[in-house]
């Protein structure tokens, strides 16, 4: 490897996915979806879809919604293939940088790299550039991962993203989710993605209320994950068993916090808790 | 066709190196040495945003004197190449060894093949996580490097910098200490500097991946507060003049550009 130097008409800038294709060195990399060089199989062939694609492992439910002082960020832990449960302790969670943080739902594989990619790529704006990038600026970063992995969306390798960070001048927490062409769009409470997306978004829908406390805000992250999981059977739900649980993240004034299993599985007690007086509840009338 | 004179290699050289040499004199010196905790970094540089300490990667770091656009193109190849490698590979596997390596092949082709080198000396320095064997390569112009476990000086005065400095060193010596050493040492006895007259960064230990971190002018102020050597009394008390402090070497005439 030798300096990577480039003509002054050719510089990469502050980009890396740029410095990648420049230097060549990329070339396997951008191969995988994050460039444009990638070509379809052709669209009038038989374009596999994600379930019939054999071996693809599929991510699940994750949701976030904004509290007090930040955000909430949450995803299961649980990996599909098809029917079968792949994996099941993967996380879906990650700290995009000091204060973003972000969770994928979709094929695992290029979601994982597409995430690893993108931390790299802000890091490296913040190291050449000597300053952190807007989080609108990295919301639409990830944008145009998302619509540079169309090609292999189309053919059953769909990443949806969700974005949340704390926006250090406007002094908040915000959401981004985004379609699959890379649309970007911002979210100004709650969003929920995934298979089990839908019941975890019904169950903070519930739930929510402008400001929130931090530990109500985890406990509805919590309640909407198990929620998810009673009713679909790709998302996983606690595993006390293994002591496996959900990843929580907060991303606050302060930066991005990763909640410890054993406070999570505190937030779950407090879930079930919840539903047996419910239930007995319902029992004595 | 025209013969152009004949000039001997060792002549050319010797121009180039002195072309060199007096280009890094007319700019600033800066000071490397390990601490208790880490790696620290001390740099004469009145401006706070025109950096000649940088971040290249989680436990690497990067400093050069000389001509700023050059340092500053250096800089940024190197954070090209930790951030490739890493990606690459794994975080783990980007060293400073390797980039120091890399730097030298650059300056020392650019020494021997172009017509002008380049009129910088780079330290490259890297913290080690596990045992204190940190590291700090010292680049120089002509692609020399020097590997240094204790401390390295770069730019015009090294010699008698260096000579400040090592009497003082002490191995995991406290942040404090470190600092007030390199600041006397930089300023030598007839001068004082300034926590805004300087610019300084450490790589340390911790629980966070990226080590390196950037002193504050308040928190180097208040280091420096606590740590004015009393033997060594100023000559002249700090005056409150805006202007930087008067250069031991003074640019030149046939200084055209303005050095960092």
């Amino acid at each position: 490897m030798s300096l990577p130097l480039f003509p002054l008409g050719n510089d990469p800038g502050p980009s890396f996915i740029e410095l990648l294709r420049r230097s060549g060195a990329g070339e396997v990399v951008v191969a995988r979806g994050v460039g444009s060089s990638v070509t379809s199989a052709g669209v009038g062939s038989s374009v596999t879809s994600a379930g019939s694609l054999p071996g693809v492992t599929h991510g699940t439910t994750i949701v976030a919604l904004r509290f007090e002082a930040g955000v909430v960020i949450a995803g299961d832990r649980r990996a599909t293939e098809g029917n079968m449960i792949a994996h099941r302790s993967i996380e879906k969670v990650f700290p995009a940088d000091r204060h973003s943080a972000v969770a994928i739902a979709g094929a695992a594989g290029t979601a994982i790299e597409m995430v690893r990619l993108f931390q790299t790529q802000l890091e490296h704006y913040e190291k050449v550039e000597g300053v952190r990038l807007s989080l609108e600026g990295k919301a639409n970063q990830l944008g145009q991962m998302v619509s540079a992995n169309l090609p292999m969306a189309m053919q059953g390798l769909v990443v949806i993203p969700l974005f949340a960070g704390y926006d250090l001048r406007l002094k908040t927490g915000r959401i981004f989710t985004y379609d699959v062409t890379g649309g970007r769009f911002e979210e100004t409470e709650f969003h929920a993605t995934g298979s089990g997306g839908r019941d975890a978004k019904n169950t903070v829908k519930l739930g929510y209320r402008e400001r929130l406390g931090r530990d109500e805000a985890v406990e509805l992250a919590v309640a909407a994950l198990y929620e998810a999981a009673d009713e679909d059977t790709a998302t996983g739900g606690p595993d006390p068993l293994r002591g496996i649980y959900p990843v929580v993240a907060m991303v606050d004034a302060e930066g991005y916090t990763r909640l410890s299993d054993e406070a999570v599985a505190w937030h779950f007690q407090n879930v079930l808790q919840r539903h047996r007086e419910r239930t007995e509840g319902a029992e004595r009338s | 066709m025209t013969m152009p004179y004949y000039v001997a290699p060792e002549q050319v050289m010797k121009d180039r190196a002195e072309y060199a040499q007096k280009g890094i004199a007319r700019g600033r010196s800066l000071v490397g040495t390990t601490y208790e905790l880490g790696v620290l970094i001390v740099a004469e540089n009145p401006s706070s945003t025109l950096h000649k300490i940088s971040e290249i990667y989680d436990r690497v770091a990067f400093a050069g004197v000389g001509r700023y656009n050059e340092f500053d193109q250096l800089r940024v190849a190197g954070v090209r190449h930790a951030d490739t490698k890493g990606y690459a590979y794994s975080r783990e596997d980007v060293d400073a060894r390797s980039l120091a390596n890399v730097y030298a092949q650059y300056l020392g082709q650019v020494f021997t093949h172009e017509m002008k080198p380049l009129e910088v000396e780079i330290l490259v320095a890297e913290l080690d996580p596990v045992a204190d064997a940190h590291q700090l390569f010292h680049i120089a112009y002509d692609g020399t490097v020097a590997d240094e476990q204790r401390l390295t000086v770069l730019g015009g005065e090294a010699d008698t910098i260096t000579q400040r400095m090592a009497a003082k060193f002490r191995q995991g010596w406290p942040l404090r200490e470190a600092v007030g050493a390199c600041v006397a040492s930089l300023s030598g006895p007839a001068r004082t500097l300034r926590a805004d007259d300087l610019e300084v960064a450490v790589l340390e230990h911790g629980p966070w991946r990226r080590a390196f971190r950037r002193v504050s002018d308040e928190e180097v102020a208040e280091l420096l507060a606590g740590s004015e050597p009393a033997e060594t009394a100023p000559a002249r008390l700090p005056d409150s003049a805006p202007e930087a402090p008067a250069e031991i070497l003074g640019p030149g005439p046939d200084a055209p550009e303005p050095q960092s």
